[in-house]
């Protein structure tokens, strides 16, 4: 079925915050927004839902943390007791000390990665993805808010009407299939 | 948020006073049955003194530690915190006694030529010792002394200029006052970066004589700064639940549990630098420090890593953790008393070795000093309104959320 997209741009964070407060305080649901910048205090506004990026970092590390385990009792212990120093590896356990640096930056290494990486794919940014923005200038100094009609239970009209003084700058309707 | 009443003022509950009274009382009996029990045994009186140095030491450090942290806050131009400078400040204006404790400690010690704590102040043990008497022309007791008054006195000095000049903002407001804390804050932190480390050595390190680490300093220093942040988040918590202080919201809790949390982790980091390192070059001089904890405080000293270790690790390391007073109250206790054990063993396990005790005597002077030391800070806490009402960024803190 077909949708209308509305792409409202603003000038100044603050402006769109307030506009969206209004909105949202009228039954408006707003798709998203897109902005140069994080801006402060939107997401409670638009009803955007808590990351669980922290809760995969955590899975990250602990994988990254288990694969150095294993990989050092392998290298350093199963396959040959290393001596390194004046302290053979006769069991992991003895020798723990000497593991812990390696596993740490690998559990680093594995939460940073993991996380920049699930981060970038989510939001669809990975390095030669298409642009999801509908403006390029939401990436210097404009502020856009994406309604989709079907969502809304007001009618267009309603809606322009809201609209009309939240001190927009530029309006953009769209249909898509 | 209004200002209800932005002159409160805190005023001591009888109940407060009467939980510090007892924490006195029963430490002050443990501490006479402890000294009865006691008397007679070996090594008795250097026990006492051990036990006089470890709690001296530790509580003076939280008065430092907070001391620290307001300079730091200076030198940063923080914002968020200035809902909370009254409480950092009473807690370093412990200092003060704290010094009288540590200063008197410290003076009997060197009058018992060291109570076999500082060995080094004993000529007849340094005479027949070349490795102490290497180390004469800086550990000697005139130098030892002229260190620990300039320490006093500069940490006096600086505590005394913020202490007046955050009072005297109260009254005529402006930003002239700002700068000049900016200057002074950053000032302290020079000579605080110099005697963190050369105070740590000379109270602490020099009871194991023959043994150094350079970073015997920060690792101290670590453990005084995240005591401190405790004792602030525990006043916070404390002064919230009786209604004070309405400005305070979850942020600012948030955010002097991430000190915590951080800061555990600078202390586990350098605890794990410092061990192995000596356990990986193992030379004979530099393990003796350890194979006497190792092997004669085993339990307690692995169990202290893991308690000031892993537990804020695990369990603050989830946002909302860190914004639960509950959370916080019962983490915070419970590495308060690994930071004490700490300081405990650092001091103990120099001094008396195998002969250490952790008995009556001990849980007894730990009393009496916490008594004393929530006494003054109670105390302390009345004595200015508890919101500094011109500090140029009491309205960022005031709104302070992320």
């Amino acid at each position: 079925m077909a949708d209308k997209l509305i792409y409202v741009m603003y000038g100044d964070d603050e402006v769109l915050k307030n506009s969206a407060k209004k909105l949202v305080s009228n039954g408006v649901k707003i798709a998203e927004v897109y902005s140069p910048f994080p801006i402060h205090g939107i997401d409670p506004i638009i009803g955007v839902k808590g990351t669980r990026l922290g809760i995969m970092a955590f899975l990250y590390g602990l994988t990254g943390l288990t694969l150095a385990t294993i990989g050092m009792h392998y290298f350093m212990v199963r396959e040959w007791k290393m001596n390194v120093g004046g302290k053979p590896n006769f069991t992991y356990a003895e020798n723990m000390l000497a593991f812990i640096p390696v596993s740490f930056e690998f559990t680093v290494l594995c939460a940073a990665h993991g996380m920049a990486i699930t981060y970038l794919l989510l939001n669809r940014t990975l390095p030669g993805m298409p642009a999801q923005n509908p403006d390029p200038r939401t990436t210097d100094d404009k502020f856009v808010m994406e309604i989709r009609l079907q969502d809304q239970s007001i009618s267009e009209s309603e809606l322009d009407e809201l609209l009309k003084n939240t001190g927009f700058e530029e309006l953009e309707k769209k249909v898509i299939k | 948020m209004e200002l209800t009443n932005p002159s409160e003022k805190f005023q001591i509950t009888p109940k407060a006073k009467r939980f510090a009274l007892s924490l006195l009382i029963i430490g002050g009996v443990l501490s006479t049955l402890g000294i009865i029990l006691g008397a007679g045994e070996e090594h008795f009186l250097t026990r006492i003194m051990t036990n006089g140095l470890i709690n001296a030491f530790f509580f003076f450090a939280i008065g430092l530690g907070a001391l620290f942290f307001l300079a730091l806050n200076y030198a940063t131009e923080a914002g968020w915190y200035a809902v909370i400078k009254r409480v950092v400040e009473s807690v370093a204006l412990y200092l003060p006694y704290g010094i009288g404790v540590l200063g008197g400690v410290l003076l009997l010690i060197t009058v018992m030529k060291g109570a076999h704590i500082y060995i080094w102040m004993d000529e007849e043990v340094v005479k027949e010792d070349h490795i102490i008497e290497g180390k004469s022309a800086y550990l000697n007791i005139a130098f030892f002394w002229i260190r620990t008054l300039a320490y006093f006195a500069v940490y006096l000095i600086f505590l005394r200029g913020f202490r007046k000049r955050s009072l005297l903002e109260d009254e005529v407001g402006g930003t002239e006052i700002h700068f000049k804390n900016y200057r002074k804050g950053a000032t302290f932190l020079v000579f605080f970066a110099v005697f963190s480390s050369t105070s740590a050595w000379d109270w602490l390190m020099s009871i194991d004589v023959h043994w150094f680490s350079t970073l015997f300093g920060w690792y101290t220093f670590a453990g005084m700064w995240v005591s401190a942040m405790v004792v602030i988040v525990l006043t916070i918590i404390y002064l919230k639940k009786l209604g004070y202080l309405p400005q305070i919201n979850e942020s600012h809790i948030h955010d002097v549990g991430k000190w915590i949390f951080a800061i555990s982790f600078l202390w586990s980091y350098l605890w794990f630098s410092q061990y192995m390192l000596i356990w990986y070059a193992n030379i004979g001089e530099e393990v003796a420090y350890y194979v006497m904890r190792t092997e004669n405080f085993k339990v307690l000293y692995f169990g202290m890593f893991l308690i000031n270790f892993i537990f804020p690790m695990l369990i603050l390391m989830s946002r909302d953790a860190k914004r639960d007073s509950g959370i916080l109250m019962f983490v915070g206790i419970i590495i308060l008393l690994g930071h004490w054990l700490d300081v405990y063993i650092m001091v103990s396990a120099g001094s008396l070795g195998v002969n250490a005790q952790l008995g009556i005597l001990e849980l007894g002077m730990l009393l009496l000093m916490a008594g004393a030391f929530i006494m003054i800070l109670l105390k302390n806490l009345t004595k200015a309104p508890l919101l500094p009402v011109h500090h140029p960024f009491l309205d960022e803190s005031i709104h302070h959320e992320f």
